[in-house]
């Protein structure tokens, strides 16, 4: 295995995600956790008792209660009681804290999830509270907003084209086709997609993310249980996160140093990447990333969908880590790449390096 | 259970917060009152606008608080033709970074152009402030931005 | 630095920024099923199918052995009292006078304990065991709400024995 640093093999033993859907009516957060854990566990044919350490990823904003993650437990259940901690973060960075746990070796397994129901309230606002609350979410800025701000940054410095937009859109709906759990997909061509209205110019309908309600699980594991557990474990080889200042006009939005660092650091130039699963649910964020990581066009990238074919908030980065894995597990892939991304305009970034054998 | 089974409600939080500010902020807050714009000497004498209590990329302290503007230059911008119940303006606008005359980073806000092609990146703008009576120490002193010597 | 200014009113030392945030909010199928049950004048429950333990109201889990409850159960009117405490303290919204006594009320079939008001007796006369009843709003007032229930009030039956709910204290 190539790596930038030495690391404790840890594989993605298994991986589940609820139906990605406009809003899951009928369930509460617990309900709709309950048969994505269920799943994760199951198809490894293990219980919540093979597990050492549970860490998972949300956000109370979504749906304007307090402490939902500690109600969301109850879908794991917690008895006798279990090592556990909680991120206010995308579930990515949940598998993060749960694999530098891992790395110390005296546990072996862990469960990470993340939900969130993006549908109960108006992300326009909620994604507003993540701002400077000074000199930013004063003034109200939405995300669709903010999000226009850099793909204009992009056209202006000529490193994209709106039809750039709606290449990646095309693509990544069309790919989601084969993805039963995506929420909007469709074989659309580019000049068609050119025809839709401005949301926020210079982002058509087609460069937006739609709005999600979902879930997901991941079992991590090492040593024994790793090769047990998988006929082809997808190793984590390399892992790292890294994040910009909040000050959206002190940064270079075209541009995203976090991702390249965090890519640097994890080791992604280190061998041919196969395919590369990323986080970026406004289409020219992924033009970013792709730069910023060094992809060329050799590579498959986002063969799920991506977030532009469900972006369950805090979830969405945890299934791009878990898409990569379940590839690599079914060796259609070798060598993978997962990203993903919290706050404005790729604020903060995170990229995970998986391998085969 | 069917559809109609399940419950729904309404549901409506307020968090009403006042935040204090420390003094690189209570500069920048009183001086938007005062009608003026103001930024921070930070690393390599890089001046930053808005201010921060420390060098957005080292963390280093910051230093003295400049006046910066009024006017500056677009450095990009997003065009909103359906203003959201919460934004700054309810006809539709502009969002705009604008790097003030003597800054070195931007501020974000609205831009009152009146069309989308009234705006583009490179044009200079100016602040329209709220009557002085108005202010109390916020960005929305500044109503927003328009361009400069045609204003809407 | 100061926040020089000429301003009468000294400088600008703190920011309002006040949120509001509208939901749509759903409460899911297990608790709908709790709620519906109060708007027909009763206590619905689930019971887990591992530990058969019975919770209302259920969140549709067992939190003990995570697997959905998926049997419904409809308890008793009746209930024990395992603990209590007596509210001298007036806060904002308080509709009822004080003192008056808050308990948990475990009623009889289940296994979770939940916050009722006891009233129709004296404040200094509530105790541990106290086995109470609930009473119901008019049934043109009922609604799925745990407004529906009024309050609970002495059943007359004598004191639980502790031993039948030390384990919910």
């Amino acid at each position: 295995m190539s790596a930038a640093r030495a690391v404790r093999p840890v594989s993605v033993a298994s991986f589940a995600q609820a139906q990605n859907v406009r809003r899951d009516d009928q369930r509460n957060e617990v309900e709709g956790l309950l048969p994505v854990i269920a799943e994760a566990f199951g198809a490894i044919g293990i219980t919540k008792d093979d597990v050492d350490f549970i860490c998972s990823g949300s956000t109370d904003y979504l749906v304007g209660g307090p402490f939902s993650f500690v109600m969301a437990l109850d879908a794991v259940g917690v008895w006798p009681p279990r090592s556990e901690s909680h991120v206010e973060m995308d579930g990515a960075w949940a598998l993060y804290e749960a694999w530098v746990l891992l790395q110390e070796g005296k546990v072996d397994a862990a469960l990470v999830y993340s939900f969130g129901r993006s549908s109960l309230g108006d992300l326009n606002e909620i994604l507003t509270l993540q701002l400077d609350p000074y000199t930013m979410a004063p003034l109200w800025p939405d995300i669709v907003s903010l999000n226009a701000l850099q793909a204009r940054a992009l056209i202006d410095a000529g490193k994209a084209t709106e039809a750039d937009f709606a290449a990646v859109a095309s693509r990544s709906r069309r790919d989601a086709l084969a993805n039963p759990k995506a929420q909007v997909a469709g074989d659309i061509p580019v000049e068609t997609l050119l025809e839709d209205e401005y949301v926020v110019a210079p982002l058509r309908r087609h460069a937006l993310p739609p709005i999600t309600d979902g879930a997901a699980a991941i079992v991590l594991a090492a040593g024994d249980k790793a090769t047990r557990w998988s006929e082809r474990p997808a190793w984590i080889t390399g892992f790292d996160h890294r994040i910009e200042t909040h000050a959206l006009g002190a940064r270079d939005l075209t541009a995203s140093p976090s991702t390249a660092k965090a890519g640097e650091v994890a080791g992604v130039a280190a061998g041919p990447v196969d395919l590369a699963e990323i986080h970026a649910p406004f289409a020219h964020q992924e033009l970013i990333v792709r730069e910023a990581l060094g992809l060329d066009g050799t590579v498959t990238v986002n063969p799920s969908g991506g977030a532009l074919a469900a972006n369950p908030i805090m979830s969405a980065g945890l299934i791009r880590i878990g898409e990569a894995a379940s590839r690599i597990a079914a060796g259609q892939a070798d060598r993978a790449v997962a990203h993903a991304t919290s706050g404005p305009c790729l604020q903060q970034n995170l990229v995970c390096v998986l391998e085969g054998a | 259970m069917a559809d109609s089974e399940v419950l729904h409600a309404a549901h409506h939080i307020e968090y009403p917060y006042s935040r204090s500010l420390g003094p690189v902020l209570s500069a920048f807050m009183t001086g938007l009152r005062d009608g003026r714009l103001l930024g921070v000497t930070a690393s390599g004498g890089r001046i930053v606008c808005p201010p921060s209590e420390y060098d957005p990329d080292t963390g280093d302290d910051v230093g003295e608080l400049v006046e910066v503007g009024p006017g500056g230059v677009v450095e990009s911008w997003a065009w909103v033709s359906t203003p959201l119940r919460k934004h700054p303006l309810d006809r539709p606008f502009a969002w705009a970074l604008i790097r003030l005359d003597g800054a070195d980073t931007a501020l974000l806000h609205a831009v009152d152009a009146g069309s989308p092609g009234a705006v583009a990146t490179g044009d200079r703008v100016v602040p329209r402030f709220r009557p002085a009576g108005e202010r109390v120490g916020s960005l929305a002193d500044i109503e927003a931005f328009v361009p400069e010597g045609g204003a809407v | 630095m100061t926040a020089a200014t000429a301003d009468e009113r000294g400088p600008v030392t703190t920011l309002a920024t006040p949120i509001a945030l509208d939901f749509d909010f759903t409460p899911g199928v297990a608790q709908s099923r709790f709620l519906r049950g109060l708007e027909q004048g009763k206590f619905m429950g689930q019971r887990c199918s591992v530990c058969g333990k019975v919770y209302v109201p259920s969140r549709g889990t067992c939190p003990t052995d995570g697997v959905p409850t998926t049997e419904d159960v409809e308890l008793s009117n009746s209930g024990t009292v395992t603990t209590f405490c007596v509210v001298n303290v007036p806060f904002a919204g308080q509709s009822i006078e004080i003192p008056y006594i808050a308990a948990q009320v475990l009623l009889d079939g289940a296994n979770l304990s939940f916050m009722g008001l006891i009233q129709e007796l004296p404040a200094t006369e509530v105790r541990m065991g106290l086995r109470v009843e609930a009473v119901w709003v008019p049934e043109d007032e009922l609604a799925p709400s745990l407004a529906s229930v009024r309050y609970f009030r002495p059943n007359g039956e004598p004191d639980a024995d502790y031993e039948t709910y030390k384990e919910y204290l």
